[in-house]
């Protein structure tokens, strides 16, 4: 048993680690073009923006563990097979990577907009601007949408344990709900409680040490 | 040498026309270090963006030596932004950057070597008297020392004009005397022209040798800090100057 739980634990923090890092690679870019393309952004081209913020809130709209079956197709297609870690983490990842866009778009609007103008008139260019001003000064805000994604995904993933996805809440679902063993599902309800517990912990410490804006 | 030909600028906003520059012209020699004062809607702001390339005219130009500011485009733009000096309204410094990286900021993105780039930014922090903060972060430095930092900054791409846009309007009576100290000092090291836009006359009066008085987009006056004090002319001036009476 407790082997059970330690292999459902070990699982979850595979797939929440493993989409977090994929949801942030897709969407990171796509938070940078949401917030450059705006009309007074630094590239503006207002169409591409709309598209893309459409195309973003349309996933998000979705309730994720609708988006999982509907996603089966897209899966299999991926890793062959629509149920296991893997194929819970290609669904993570799509269902995350509207949502790490919009939190990177939030923390990249925080930057004072008169140094992003002073470094244009600076001479700097789109791409100095992107890498050397909103991304540097956005660090502290950018790890804490690190912290939040990753918080989020360990209740998806628990979603995704419902079809098949393994991980904590693939257990919680086959043993506490239908074998009636609720002390499993306790168990597993306070470990994913400590997970987020941690996450929460150790993200904001690092937000912190890295936030030069105290004195 | 800059020449400002025949400016105008408007913006439309509903169904209102504002003219924020009506038609302006001006010459400023170089190593001159001249202010231009105005109250607020005067139009300081829409000539420091047309000056800075931020924005393009309804007509007329800016002319600096022989090169039209703005026929400039694509890459020649670029390289003419890299090549003035802006003090900004608010410092406008990196939070997460130390001082250092800061004043290296117009210099690596002009890709400078980095060996290069250490030479000239610590002579920069000797100029503006930055000694022992190279490491500091903008939230550990007072006001005074913020100014000092956007400063050198402006002065990293050895520009010909140093544009300052209130340099001294969030600092208190004697961090603005440090500091119009400091531009005095610049002024006599180096080359470069300095142009202050303010709204104060007693940053004027202090270390301007010129004054171009702005009021409702037109340059109303034009001359000596001395001549334009004592003896104004434009009612505009005779205003402002009335203001300055208990100290002058």
């Amino acid at each position: 048993m407790t082997q059970l739980l330690i292999k459902g634990s070990l699982d979850t923090i595979y797939i929440v680690s493993m989409s977090t890092l994929f949801a942030i690679i897709g969407g990171l870019p796509l938070g940078v073009l949401l917030t450059i393309w705006k009309k007074d952004g630094i590239v503006p081209f207002v169409a591409g923006e709309r598209v893309l913020g459409s195309i973003v809130n349309a996933v998000r709209s979705v309730p994720f563990i609708i988006l999982i079956i509907a996603l089966f197709p897209i899966t299999r297609f991926i890793v062959g097979r629509a149920y296991g870690i893997q194929a819970s983490i290609v669904a993570l990842v799509i269902g995350a990577i509207p949502f790490v866009a919009r939190l990177i778009e939030a923390a990249l609007l925080e930057v004072d907009d008169g140094l992003i103008k002073a470094a244009t008139t600076m001479g700097a260019t789109p791409i100095q601007i992107i890498f050397k001003v909103y991304l540097v000064e956005s660090v502290p805000s950018l790890i804490r949408s690190v912290s939040l994604t990753m918080i989020t995904l360990v209740g998806y993933a628990a979603m995704a344990g419902v079809v098949g996805g393994g991980g904590l809440g693939d257990i919680a679902i086959r043993y506490g709900l239908h074998r009636y063993q609720t002390d499993i599902m306790f168990i597993t309800i306070i470990i994913m409680v400590l997970m987020v517990q941690v996450i929460q912990s150790v993200f904001n410490f690092i937000a912190d040490r890295l936030d030069h804006r105290r004195t | 040498m800059i020449r400002i030909e025949n400016l105008t600028k408007s913006y439309q906003s509903n169904d209102e026309k504002l003219v924020a520059l009506n038609n302006i012209s001006a010459t400023i020699g170089s190593r001159e270090l001249i202010g231009i004062i105005g109250s607020s809607g005067a139009g300081k702001s829409t000539l420091i963006r047309q000056l800075s390339l931020i924005e393009r005219p309804d007509s007329g130009t800016i002319w600096l030596d022989d090169i039209d500011l703005f026929k400039l485009r694509g890459k020649d733009l670029l390289r003419m932004r890299r090549e003035l000096g802006i003090v900004f309204q608010g410092y406008q410094l990196l939070e997460q950057k130390n001082v250092f990286d800061n004043i290296a900021f117009p210099l690596q993105i002009i890709n400078m070597p980095k060996s290069k780039i250490k030479e000239k930014v610590n002579d920069l922090i000797q100029l503006v008297g930055l000694q022992g903060k190279s490491a500091a972060y903008p939230a550990q430095l007072s006001g005074g020392q913020k100014q000092r930092v956007a400063i050198a900054r402006a002065l990293a791409s050895s520009p010909t004009l140093l544009l300052c846009d209130e340099p001294t309007s969030a600092l208190d009576v004697v961090t603005t005397k440090s500091i119009l100290d400091l531009l005095v000092k610049i002024h006599q090291q180096t080359n470069v022209t300095i142009l202050i836009i303010t709204h104060e006359l007693s940053v004027v009066k202090a270390i301007c040798e010129r004054v171009i008085v702005m009021d409702d987009g037109y340059f109303v006056e034009d001359g000596p800090v001395r001549e334009v004090f004592y003896q104004p002319k434009h009612e505009k001036t005779k205003l402002l100057m009335s203001y300055l009476e208990g100290t002058l």
